[in-house]
């Protein structure tokens, strides 16, 4: 049996891996088929709606041509378009989406993460991300202002000198003050992520007193 | 009993109508293409994060691009070329059977390097399409959130309408090999063991990734299944068929049979069992529940143990012949490679754990593990096959011994700086995180590590243009035989 084709293809082959994806992927399917995969735009909050208009009025021109008016469905739109930008550009491969309990990550960037979190339209396929070159971005939203984020992806280290981030000069009409479509998506999706909760430390207060000690 | 059985050549058979040694050399020469490409991104990545970039800001040179176009091209692009290649020298001569069809191998080997290139253009190119209407209307048509670039699914980027045709390829693959191994009477050799699964579970490895997250399942349960894909790609594909190749490869070199057929057994079946039970593990501390997440972990610790039966049955067949170690370069490619595949899987049990996991998670520490993984074992395996095939392939021996040496030290020395160089990396930046560090110091603490990483990368790809060059050599010199 164990050296035989019939042997070797049904049990070593299907049989368990049939085994593994059961207990791997069909245990967590079954444990949270109860929780709602929300759409984009059911996902559309209050905070994110706010900086989707701070955007039409920064940038009235582009985001006329971008996006029309300001409406829960263009903001979806939006959404949608910014998480493709988002990997496309592989920007999932130097930053993580998830909350560890260790380490000390919560103090550092917010509430650990839940299920419901990723049970919607936006994380699929979830973007966890493996590596963290650069921060954790599930609560990223409003930690920045969006004229930061433009400067941010036109020329990162004019506002963060040291970061390795590359230049995305691709998703601007020539100048930071002209976010592009895609330019526009990707910052509404980053303001997106962690708007739906209240609250979670600022800890970009670390490194100025960090300065002031020295 | 069974081992030397399938090993010992038929003299009365013509190996040279078995294989279609054509087929063979075009494999290679597009797996080393795919190669440079790979490492020409992971030379960019590598320049980008030390600020040496001078390709910067230009959209299609993209690093977040081309680090996608490195790891792709490194799986499907190199280790899957070089791979299908020496299946058809090998499966052939095992089996002592043709496969089932010449022409459609040709039509795999072109509709192969399709998808791969197809993979990259998409990569590259097709993020930049992504605000035009025509795709726009298709996304929200379709209300799931496709993408004209990449797909959101790591070792899995490549775009989602390939995604079938790969899978078709993947089928095609394992029709055209199956047919010389089903029609070989009684039991088999190890190899074939190894060769038989490896086509069942990468065909199920790629339907289950590339869909069930993208098209199925959301949120977290996706997150497992994506765990499983990354997991079983490495070790459902890659894995044992590099092993099935050791067991064909090593044996015939050393002219004497496997060490023990038992532990050849133990080695599979645990293999078999344990692999895809472990996916799960890429994902720990997340809501995956935490019962699974405490099963991955155990199951990884068990296939150490397995690993180690392998292991032993190896250096069991080398025993009493260590001069060949020295002597024989392909032996020398191989065991090296099996000395890193034992570092990486001792590596793999230390961090799997959740104490480890705390500490070195999200760092470069795995970026070194993935590198000893894909470039110590499986690349060196492949190099020292294609060191022992292309003399075979083209007729002639090797045109320069000092440069196949150069290829070794190069390629062995690089990658066992870079993979220490990042895995001592990652344990400092696992302490400046949990130190509440500001994330800069995290940052430029890398940088060192990271120059370092850069001249090691650029040692291993003066290895593979030593190969290269010797390879052009090996040719011309033939040739120049040939007008004589």
């Amino acid at each position: 049996m164990f050296e035989s084709k019939g042997g070797v293809l049904l049990i070593g082959g299907l049989g368990f891996f049939l085994l593994a994806f059961l207990a791997n992927g069909v245990v967590p399917i079954l444990l949270y088929r109860h929780i709602p995969e929300k759409t984009a735009e059911e996902v559309v909050n209050r905070r994110i709606l706010y900086q989707f208009e701070e955007l039409s009025r920064r940038y009235p021109e582009s985001f006329e041509a971008a996006f029309g008016e300001v409406s829960v469905q263009t903001c979806a739109e939006a959404l949608r378009l910014g998480r493709q930008v988002y990997i496309s550009e592989g920007c999932w491969h130097c930053h993580s989406q998830y909350v560890r309990p260790v380490s000390n990550e919560s103090r550092r960037w917010g509430d650990v993460s839940r299920s419901e979190e990723y049970q919607n339209e936006l994380q699929r396929p979830v973007l966890f991300g493996t590596r963290r070159v650069g921060p954790d971005l599930s609560r990223e939203g409003s930690r920045h202002s969006n004229d930061w984020h433009a400067v941010h992806f036109f020329q990162p280290t004019l506002v963060s000198p040291d970061s390795p981030m590359p230049r995305y000069q691709w998703l601007f009409d020539g100048s930071p003050d002209r976010p592009n479509r895609r330019g526009l998506a990707l910052i509404t999706y980053i303001q997106w992520l962690g708007s739906w909760l209240d609250s979670y430390p600022y800890y970009e207060d670390l490194q100025e007193l960090e300065q002031e000690d020295f | 009993m069974v081992a030397d059985e399938s090993q010992t050549a038929v003299p009365s058979i013509d190996t040279r109508r078995l294989v279609d040694r054509p087929l063979v050399l075009c494999y290679y020469f597009a797996a080393l293409a795919y190669l440079v490409i790979s490492m020409l991104g992971g030379i960019l990545m590598a320049l980008q994060l030390v600020r040496w970039n001078v390709l910067e800001g230009i959209e299609w040179l993209s690093p977040g691009r081309w680090r996608m176009v490195h790891t792709n091209a490194v799986a499907y692009g190199f280790l899957a070329n070089a791979f299908l290649g020496t299946l058809h020298w090998a499966i052939p001569r095992l089996s002592l059977r043709p496969v089932l069809s010449r022409s459609l191998s040709w039509f795999i080997f072109w509709a192969w390097q399709f998808i791969v290139v197809a993979t990259a253009a998409g990569l590259v190119l097709g993020p930049s399409l992504q605000a035009e209407p025509w795709v726009v209307k298709l996304a929200s048509r379709w209300h799931i959130p496709l993408s004209v670039g990449a797909q959101a699914l790591e070792w899995g980027e490549t775009p989602f309408w390939i995604d079938p045709l790969a899978l078709l390829g993947l089928a095609l693959v394992a029709v055209n090999f199956m047919a010389p191994i089903v029609r070989t009477p009684g039991p088999m050799y190890v190899s074939l063991w190894y060769f038989m699964a490896a086509f069942v579970w990468t065909f199920l490895t790629y339907a289950m990734g590339n869909f069930l997250p993208e098209y199925v399942v959301p949120g977290t349960s996706a997150g497992a299944i994506a765990g499983l894909f990354i997991h079983d790609l490495v070790g459902l594909f890659v894995t044992p068929l590099g092993w099935g190749l050791m067991y064909y490869f090593v044996p015939i070199m050393l002219k004497k049979p496997i060490w023990s057929h038992g532990l050849s057994l133990v080695g599979f079946w645990g293999l078999a069992f344990f692999y895809p039970l472990q996916g799960i593990h890429h994902f720990l501390y997340t809501p995956i529940p935490m019962f699974l997440q405490y099963g991955a972990v155990i199951s990884t610790i068990a296939v150490e143990l397995v690993v180690t039966t392998v292991i032993i049955n190896f250096a069991g067949t080398l025993w009493g012949r260590g001069r060949d170690f020295w002597d024989n370069l392909p032996i020398r490619w191989f065991y090296t490679g099996m000395v890193f595949y034992f570092l990486t899987c001792l590596q793999c049990a230390l961090q799997v754990t959740l104490t480890f996991q705390k500490l070195i998670h999200f760092s470069d520490w795995v970026v070194g593990h993935a590198h000893l993984v894909m470039f110590g074992v499986f690349s060196m395996w492949l190099f020292g096959v294609m060191t022992y095939l292309f003399p075979r392939l083209l007729d002639r021996q090797w045109a320069s011994r000092a440069l196949c040496e150069w290829h070794y030290w190069l390629s062995a020395g690089g990658i066992l700086v870079m993979s220490s160089d990042l895995i001592l990396a990652g344990i400092f930046q696992g302490y400046w995180w949990a130190a509440l560090l500001p994330w800069d110091v995290s940052v430029m603490g890398s940088r060192p590590f990271w120059i370092i990483r850069l001249v090691a990368g650029l040692c291993m790809a003066a290895g593979v243009v030593c190969f290269l060059i010797n390879i052009a050599w090996t040719a011309r010199a033939g040739s120049r035989a040939a007008d004589r």
